[in-house]
């Protein structure tokens, strides 16, 4: 199978932008990459776009905007982990043979509060049945009690990631937080008080794939990988109504994550950085273990041991993850993407992993969905 | 009148209605053709027990997408003795007030009053000595 490179990246940055549409951030974040890749009307011969809110046809207004369509536009829905869909059928067509570059990108335009989905009926919404929060709050205290971890690990998740956000011009939250101010600001559903929980929000980001043997020395594509839920986990990210007493069900995550290391021919004792799907600070603890960044129940340890901060071992979120950037669904992935090829690349000034040649992308949400994209250089 | 027919059974004490699958053995909720876990189509219906443990608990603290209702309230979920987890409004919205592994009982509980006027209800958990077994709650 044909290798796959990163011919070019952008992005924009995510937050809320009142006077601009869903459109507009796509515009932008497609400019800078095809821009970065010198690639131009013409000089692609696929488009997928992700997006889970932006509707009918919203990769075409984009490309449209700029006059360039004709190929296949092809839009992609896998709730968090849309644009992780849409690089791997980018990737796989690239891979496969069919097209030698491919434009991929993702766009977002969230309403604010709790996201209402079309997932749940309408009596499942009169129940209160589509609280959202509650179910990461369920899964949370699950793992509290499993793996050990305390609302004191949740707080400190928190600030680590700010703390990273703080030197990331395309975060929404930049101010460093504390424990105590974590700590000190409302219960949403207990345990999850409010700072733990990302917000949703607006941004685009941009990828142009090519043959890797058009660019010596560039990003490779090692693994793009999506995978659905095996059912039977009651708080899998399927969101079913019930599940089975049984805690063996291997949760899709680890069913990408495998499948990822395996197509790259790596494991996670080769990653030098990773963004991983902090939609709440339990969240990310889970995806400690379910990425086997270390044995199950390890998480609060990992942690605490300080080994996934900037500086340390195998640093998680160097962009501030979703607590620091907020949460537009459909962009969320390839923003990491952007973010972690230009960690490979360098780029990143202060919040620079040192040194990274291996760099992992983590996504998982409703459906379920999980995407995991193994990134080399 | 229940938020959607099919759910629980109107008499008292109320049971979820859900099915067995005669290949894997496995319990489902709410009730279907096709088994959630093996894909068979051997599948019976059954009353759930009414009893089970409590597994997990929170509360919801605003009104979520589309809720009528009041807040807080409870939300969790309970082991059934199938060998079913069932995700669950619960009556308790005071998550200090409830421990793992205790005794849950279903109840019918009130949502909001429809354009007729008419109640709309649900199902929940309740703690179980405490618990109003087989009330309607409204």
């Amino acid at each position: 199978m044909t290798g796959v490179a990163v011919a070019g990246v952008g992005m924009h940055p995510f937050g809320r932008f009142e006077d601009r549409s869903i459109t507009d951030m796509g515009v932008h974040a497609v400019r800078g990459a095809l821009a970065e890749a010198g690639v131009g009307r013409g000089g692609f011969q696929a488009a997928f776009c992700g997006t889970a809110y932006g509707g009918v046809a919203s990769g075409h207004k984009v490309l449209g905007r700029l006059g360039m369509t004709g190929m296949p536009i092809v839009d992609v829905e896998a709730g968090c982990a849309s644009g992780a869909a849409a690089l791997m059928l980018g990737a796989g067509a690239i891979g496969a043979g069919q097209f030698d570059t491919v434009l991929v990108f993702g766009i977002e335009k969230m309403p604010k509060g709790i996201i209402r989905s079309s997932f749940f009926e309408p009596w499942q919404e009169a129940a209160g049945m589509a609280a959202t929060p509650a179910y990461f709050a369920l899964r949370a205290q699950r793992l509290m009690r499993a793996s050990g971890v305390t609302k004191a690990h949740l707080a400190d998740v928190v600030v680590k990631n700010r703390r990273h956000g703080a030197d990331n011009p395309d975060a929404m939250f930049r101010a460093p937080v504390e424990a105590r101010d974590v700590l000190g600001s409302r219960v949403v559903c207990e345990p999850l008080h409010l700072w733990m929980l990302c917000t949703p929000n607006e941004g685009a980001a941009a990828v142009v794939l090519t043959r890797a043997d058009a660019g010596a020395g560039a990003v490779r594509v090692a693994a793009a990988v999506l995978r659905s839920h095996l059912p039977g986990a009651v708080l899998s990210e399927s969101t079913p109504m019930a599940g089975l007493a049984d805690d063996t069900v291997v949760p899709p995550t680890t069913l990408a994550a495998r499948d990822a290391y395996e197509e790259a021919g790596l494991g996670p004792g080769d990653l030098d950085v990773v963004e991983c799907q902090d939609t709440d600070a339990a969240r990310e603890l889970l995806s400690y273990e379910e990425l086997g960044l270390c044995a199950p129940g390890g998480a609060g340890a990992l942690l605490e041991e300080g080994a996934t901060v900037l500086g340390a071992r195998i640093p998680v979120n160097p962009s501030g993850g979703l607590l620091s950037k907020g949460e537009p669904l459909g962009a969320s992935a390839l923003g990491q993407v952007v973010e972690l090829v230009r960690q490979l690349r360098g780029e990143c000034g202060p919040r620079q992993v040192g040194g990274a040649r291996v760099a992992l992308s983590h996504t998982v949400g409703r459906g379920a969905n999980a995407g995991v994209v193994i990134l080399t250089r | 009148m229940p938020v959607r027919d099919g759910l629980f059974s109107a008499e008292a004490p109320p049971r979820l209605l859900g099915g067995r699958c005669g290949s894997c053995a496995s319990h489902h909720f709410p009730r279907a053709d096709t088994c959630p876990y093996c894909s068979s189509q051997d599948v019976a219906p059954v009353a759930l027990s009414a009893e089970g443990e409590l597994w997990a608990w929170t509360a919801v603290t605003a009104a979520p997408p589309g809720y009528r209702g009041e807040v807080p309230y409870g939300f969790g979920v309970v082991e059934l003795p199938e060998g079913l987890r069932v995700v669950a409004r619960l009556t308790e919205a005071d998550p200090g007030r409830l421990h793992a592994g205790q005794a849950m009982r279903l109840v019918v509980v009130p949502l909001h009053a429809d354009e007729a006027g008419q109640t709309v209800t649900t199902f929940a958990f309740a703690p179980a000595p405490a618990g109003a077994a087989g009330g309607d709650g409204t």
